[in-house]
């Protein structure tokens, strides 16, 4: 019993960390080229800003709710699932690209056009480069929260460590729910770290 | 004939943002010379400099940079001919001193080791200890360090123009006439043209060839540092006796 208990906490552990890094590596894909453009157009900013913004109000569950009926990204399982984690871990993505672009000493940029950089040479030898921490400060939040709302995927059947968190609802058993609660909780926490760790490697001393 | 003068500024005027910066400016500058720009703040002195390294656009007017319009340069390429130092260096937070000096050149695709040599001779040149700075980061310098980090920097890849914008005004007193010295130095050993912005007219007068001197966004004299000194139109009469004053 205790084994197979094991099993499947490793196995839905597993179930859920892919479904983590599927959302982060496509709202980072999404993210990130979105991000170095709205850094560059201010009225643009304001609208998927505002957009990721209204976005993350809803609340998950009902946003899971929403996505179920959706021809081409809806329906019962990962799929509908993966949708909407990308939409919370959208914003802080966005967010925190734009906010650190933006956020380079103007003298520098300036002095980067003025040595003749191009463009693409500034965005990639100076802005990205110092834009870095806050970068990985906007993928550690999405991550951390990404863990903790894809426990949720369970209640449409998008697996993950949530299964348990559900059944153990439904069964009235404590114990059920922290198996699932606990390794949820320890991911996000490892996370964490080592997400914030590589920040502070990454910043300035 | 002549040479070709470096850098040709005709009836220049720029507009930003419905104002009128420059109006109709024209200053001519041969190999060699340090033609300072001085005035007020907000007369238009830092606006022309930007105009010429293509940081701010001509509403009307022509400049020429080695015989050839500014318009016909790729505006990278001219950029890349001209160095540019900053009241605040604005060196890379991120780059080591050697990595912002040797910026242009490895834009300009240099072989390591002449970056190399390059680097260690420019920072001698500004009085920087290569062994000792090299590896630093600007964070860890001093105001005057970093400016002479951003000098050097400019000189990297032998531009034949010079562009300083106000270089020297955050600096301290001693600091500041310290560079002053350098810069001249510097001049001779490695025979700059400039052209150099500033509001000091103790600066300019040290500094400078010839002086424009800029009111309201036009020029009101164009002199000789001696030639100002005995200058009798306002803005100089007025910058005179604040020299005087001191």
């Amino acid at each position: 019993m205790n084994r197979q208990l094991a099993s499947e906490i490793v196995f839905l552990s597993l179930d859920h960390i892919e479904l983590v890094l599927i959302t982060i590596a496509i709202a980072a894909a999404a993210g990130l080229p979105t991000a170095v453009v709205l850094a560059r157009r201010a009225l643009a900013r304001r609208w998927v800003l505002g957009f990721a913004n209204i976005a993350q109000t809803i609340p998950s569950l009902a946003l899971f709710g929403f996505l179920l009926p959706i021809p081409a990204i809806g329906g019962i399982g990962k799929r509908t699932a993966i949708v909407a984690l990308c939409l919370y871990a959208l914003l802080p993505i966005l967010r925190n690209t734009v906010v650190g672009i933006l956020g380079v000493d103007s003298a520098v940029r300036e002095s980067a056009v003025a040595l003749g950089m191009t463009r693409r040479q500034i965005l990639w030898q100076v802005e990205l480069p110092l834009a870095a921490p806050s970068i990985i400060a906007g993928l550690r939040i999405a991550t951390v929260a990404t863990i903790g709302t894809a426990t949720i995927a369970a209640a449409i059947g998008g697996g993950g460590l949530g299964v348990f968190i559900f059944r153990g609802i439904s069964m009235v058993d404590s114990k059920t729910v922290l198996a699932g609660a606990v390794p949820a909780a320890a991911m996000a926490l490892l996370a964490d770290e080592v997400l914030e760790w590589i920040e502070r490697r990454l910043s300035p001393a | 004939m002549p040479p070709d003068p470096i850098l040709e500024i005709r009836n220049l005027s720029c507009i930003i943002a419905g104002r009128t910066i420059l109006h109709d400016v024209s200053l001519t500058v041969a190999e060699g010379e340090t033609v300072v720009l001085l005035g007020r703040s907000g007369c238009g002195k830092t606006t022309l400099l930007r105009a010429v390294n293509g940081l701010v656009a001509a509403a009307s007017g022509e400049i020429r940079f080695q015989g050839k319009p500014a318009g016909e340069w790729d505006p990278i390429l001219l950029r890349r001919r001209m160095g540019y130092v900053m009241q605040h260096a604005g060196l890379f937070p991120h780059w080591t001193v050697a990595a912002n000096v040797g910026a242009v050149p490895r834009l300009e695709n240099w072989p390591e080791e002449k970056i190399r040599e390059r680097v260690d001779f420019l920072l001698r040149a500004v009085g920087l200890d290569p062994g000792e700075f090299r590896q630093r980061y600007p964070r860890e310098l001093s105001g005057g360090q970093q400016q002479r980090v951003g000098i050097a920097r400019s000189l990297a890849a032998d531009p034949p123009l010079l562009l300083l914008d106000e270089p020297f005004a955050a600096l301290d007193p001693i600091t500041r006439l310290d560079l002053q010295r350098q810069f001249l130095e510097l001049r001779r050993t490695v025979r700059k043209t400039a052209l150099f912005v500033t509001h000091d007219v103790r600066e300019a007068l040290m500094m400078a060839t010839r002086i424009a001197l800029l009111k309201d966004g036009a020029m009101e004299l164009l002199a000789r540092p001696d030639e100002l000194r005995r200058a009798q139109t306002p803005e100089a009469r007025a910058f005179l006796s604040a020299l005087e004053e001191t």
